[in-house]
């Protein structure tokens, strides 16, 4: 009985990969538990074993083939005696019953998200742009500014030899040694205070959290002594510090690894907070919070990560924090969003359009301070407004927007501020009911469409 | 630990030996300067002129004193909790900038904004002054982490309490100041209790300065009544984390004779045990005695150091109420710093 071997997922949010080596050949037994290839993702490398014992019958994917989606079928196990040539070859399965590993990619632009014609550019930067992903942009960054100041330094959990555990420190510390480039232990607590006092003592940490949901047990240290000493001290102790990693809904992790922090950390006097979309917003506003004096919180989205946008080829280029980004101008709606939901934003003022309502989309990059100007004077233009965001809604970055919305443009208001948000539960396992938490471009269009009263 | 078992017979018993006249004379002001501080700090909290929280460190004077006494001040760096009015003096900031954060003026060194608990000096290398029971120890080896990598040759003193000693963070900080050798000294202040809770109930295991061994810290006992005693620790100490040898942990035997605040009219404990130490081991009559017997001056001599100490404290108690409340523009300022 022939089996098939499909190209498999190595991370909730892989959707294709490079089929690096076939460790057997066509015609060698194979045993289950035995190594049969080596796939590669940007993140990682991963061995595939066999499942079944048996022959392998037929190599279909080729060694060296890159971007083989997950599911795919690589090749044929038979039984001794059985012709691998007779088996028939299925398609990839087909995605109804969600196999899929990413269900929430929809919530983003499937494909990498190339500028849509409507985007307006940004203002300064006439020169090159290069193709980047999240991922080498954070990097880039990152290494740009290490060059430059020998006071920074980057800690944080495999950041070093394990080159991030999203492999966000690519090569850092290749470049810029151990010295400066430190693994830490899995604590937290401890670690972030120690970039606190490291920053008090003159120098200027980059602090990478695996995911945010982990820094809740150093919110002590970001809140009461990051955030406040500056103020405790009538000024005096400054905490030139950066505290990064990603935020938001992942997939398939269930609820104490799927949370977004925004609103959290955009409540708190000292921090200053960013989220960035694209390339563009993660180059440029990491580069400013490495050179800012304060403490950033930089709520990034694992996601996002692998996706790849044009991004400005010059090691001067930065994005001002506290200033939002008009990413499509419109007349009709102003949809505002951050991170992964400017990409949802983005997709659904593209439906809206094709219904005859021109959306303005604004990209807040900053959570704190947030661009008042920006989004009051848009709200000014277009009389409605949709807050779309992954975290939940009460006392959410949509009941600050609704708030600004009454006390700056309440006179300019034709219709109510409506927010779409992830619903207000633990985020689910399950992937149909983790699909319905999450906001997308059909809630977002639902929500817009009600406020145009259409 | 047999090894750490020998140096801390070697610090039980000190000497005067290795301090000259003049030093001892300086310890003798310098704490005395605290105890007499803190007394007047205690007076205007009971006049309504010192709000909220006021820790006071009356009878662990000798703790920081001897510390500061065998540290390089130039380099090394201090941090605190909020028991930190001695810690300040000792690192030589101003009384009065002091007594007026107290009262929460502008001439306070954190321009009123802080109080008692949140003083910082970068000047003088004092960096908190925190008020969240053991954030300290993390923020401190971060300063030891920034003297390594600086490689500045300072060394970090973090300082924390028997309460302290028993979180989460403080061993999390142990663990990585020994994996990467950082030059720090963690100096355990137990006076016995956390707020009203004696270590006996609150700790697995009443050595404190054994808290390292899982991490291969080296920690000694010290009778951290005794000045002199705790000048000897501290050396070592710091010279073993100045080194390059990584941290070390010194077990500081104190007490405190007031509440853990102002507040706390400390039932906890009898009275019979506050005057047996302060009768016994009182850390400024001991040295007095040094003092005396090394006749760096006479009992007119005392009289004079009495009556000057005297004399700043009441100049910084004038200035606290003297110098105006913060400016109402200051509410918005030092939030951010401005890029």
């Amino acid at each position: 009985m022939a089996n098939q071997v499909l190209m498999p997922a190595l991370s909730p949010t892989m959707t294709e990969g490079t089929l690096a080596k076939w460790l057997k050949k066509e015609g060698d037994a194979v045993q289950s538990g035995d190594v049969l290839a080596e796939i590669e993702t940007d993140k990682a490398t991963m061995e595939l074993e066999a499942v079944d014992d048996g022959i392998l019958g037929k190599i279909i994917v080729a060694e060296g083939s890159e971007g083989v989606a997950v599911n795919t079928p690589i090749a044929v196990i038979v039984d001794e005696g059985e012709d691998a040539t007779s088996v028939e070859i299925s398609a990839p399965p087909p995605p109804e019953p969600s196999p899929d590993p990413e269900p929430e990619v929809q919530a983003a632009p499937a494909q990498p998200a190339a500028p849509k014609p409507a985007i307006v550019s940004e203002d300064a930067y006439t020169g090159a742009t290069i193709s980047l992903t999240v991922r080498e942009a954070l990097r880039d960054a990152m290494a740009e500014e290490m060059r430059s100041d020998d006071t920074i330094f980057l800690m944080g959990e495999e950041v070093a030899e394990y080159q991030g555990a999203y492999k966000i420190s690519q090569g850092l510390l290749e470049e810029f040694g151990g010295k400066r480039v430190i693994d830490t232990p899995i604590t937290e607590h401890g670690f972030t205070g120690l970039g606190v006092g490291a920053a008090f003592g003159g120098l200027k940490p980059i602090v990478e959290f695996m995911t945010f949901n982990f820094a809740m047990q150093a919110m002590d240290h970001l809140i009461n002594s990051a955030a406040k000493t500056l103020y405790m001290s009538g000024g005096q102790m400054g905490c030139p510090a950066v505290f990064r990693g990603a935020n938001g809904a992942a997939a398939g992790v269930a609820a104490q690894h799927s949370q977004c922090y925004a609103s959290w950390f955009a409540h708190v006097p000292g921090l200053k907070v960013v989220s960035p979309y694209s390339g563009e917003d993660a180059k440029g506003l990491l580069k400013s919070a490495i050179r800012d004096p304060n403490p950033i919180i930089f709520l990034e989205n694992e996601i996002l990560y692998g996706q790849s946008f044009e991004v400005p080829d010059d090691d001067d280029f930065t994005v001002p924090i506290g200033k939002a980004k008009i990413e499509r101008s419109g007349s009709d709606i102003t949809i505002i969003a951050y991170s992964i939901m400017v990409g949802v934003a983005l997709e659904a003022a593209e439906t809206l359009a094709s219904e005859g309502i021109d959306a303005e989309v604004i990209n807040l990059r900053s959570l704190r301070p947030l661009d008042i100007d920006t989004i009051v004077t848009s709200i000014k233009k277009t009389n409605r407004v949709v807050s779309v965001e992954e975290g939940w809604p009460v006392a959410g970055m949509g009941s600050e927007i609704a708030a600004i919305t009454m006390e700056h443009a309440f006179d300019y208001l034709d219709a109510p501020v409506n927010r779409v948000c992830g619903e207000d539960v633990p985020m689910p396992y399950a992937r149909n009911l983790e699909a319905a938490t999450l906001p997308n471009v059909d809630k977002v269009v639902t929500a817009a469409k009600a406020v145009c009263y259409r | 630990m047999a090894k750490e078992t020998s140096k801390r017979k070697a610090t039980k018993k000190s000497s005067t030996a290795k301090s000259s006249p003049e030093e001892l004379l300086q310890y003798y002001t310098d704490m005395l300067l605290i105890r007499r501080f803190e007394e007047k700090a205690g007076q205007l909290y009971g006049m309504g002129l010192i709000a909220g929280f006021c820790h006071l460190y009356i009878g662990q004077e000798a703790v920081v004193v001897g510390m500061q006494a065998a540290a390089n001040s130039e380099v090394d760096t201090v941090i605190t909790s909020y028991r930190d009015h001695g810690h300040m003096l000792a690192s030589d900031m101003d009384p009065k900038g002091v007594m007026a954060e107290l009262t929460g003026r502008s001439g306070g060194y954190s321009k009123g904004k802080g109080g008692s608990m949140h003083m910082f000096s970068r000047e003088k290398n004092f960096f908190g002054g925190h008020g969240i029971v053991g954030a300290q120890v993390p923020i401190g080896t971060g300063l030891g982490f920034a003297h390594k990598y600086k490689e500045d040759g300072g060394v970090a003193m973090a300082y924390f309490g028997d309460g302290a000693s028993n979180q989460g963070q403080v061993f999390e900080s142990f663990n990585m100041a020994a994996l990467w050798k950082l030059p720090v000294v963690y100096v355990i202040e137990n006076n016995r209790y956390g707020m009203g809770t004696a270590v006996s109930r609150a700790s697995a295991v009443k050595e404190l300065y054994s808290r390292g061994a899982a991490f291969g810290i080296p920690g000694v006992s010290v009778d951290g009544m005794d000045v002199l005693a705790v000048k000897e620790a501290g050396e070592k100490a710091l010279d073993h984390a100045r080194s390059g040898k990584g941290p070390f942990i010194l077990g500081m035997q104190t007490y405190r004779y007031r509440g853990h605040s102002m507040s706390d009219p400390a039932k906890y404990r009898s009275r019979e045990e506050v005057s047996k130490v302060r009768s016994e081991r009182d850390p400024i009559d001991r040295a007095r005695q040094y003092v005396l017997d090394a006749k760096a001056t006479d009992e007119e001599g005392l009289k004079q150091v009495d009556a000057d100490v005297k004399a700043i404290v009441s100049d910084a108690a004038d200035f606290a109420q003297q110098s105006p409340e913060p400016e109402m523009s200051e509410l918005y300022t030092d939030i951010l710093v401005e890029a």
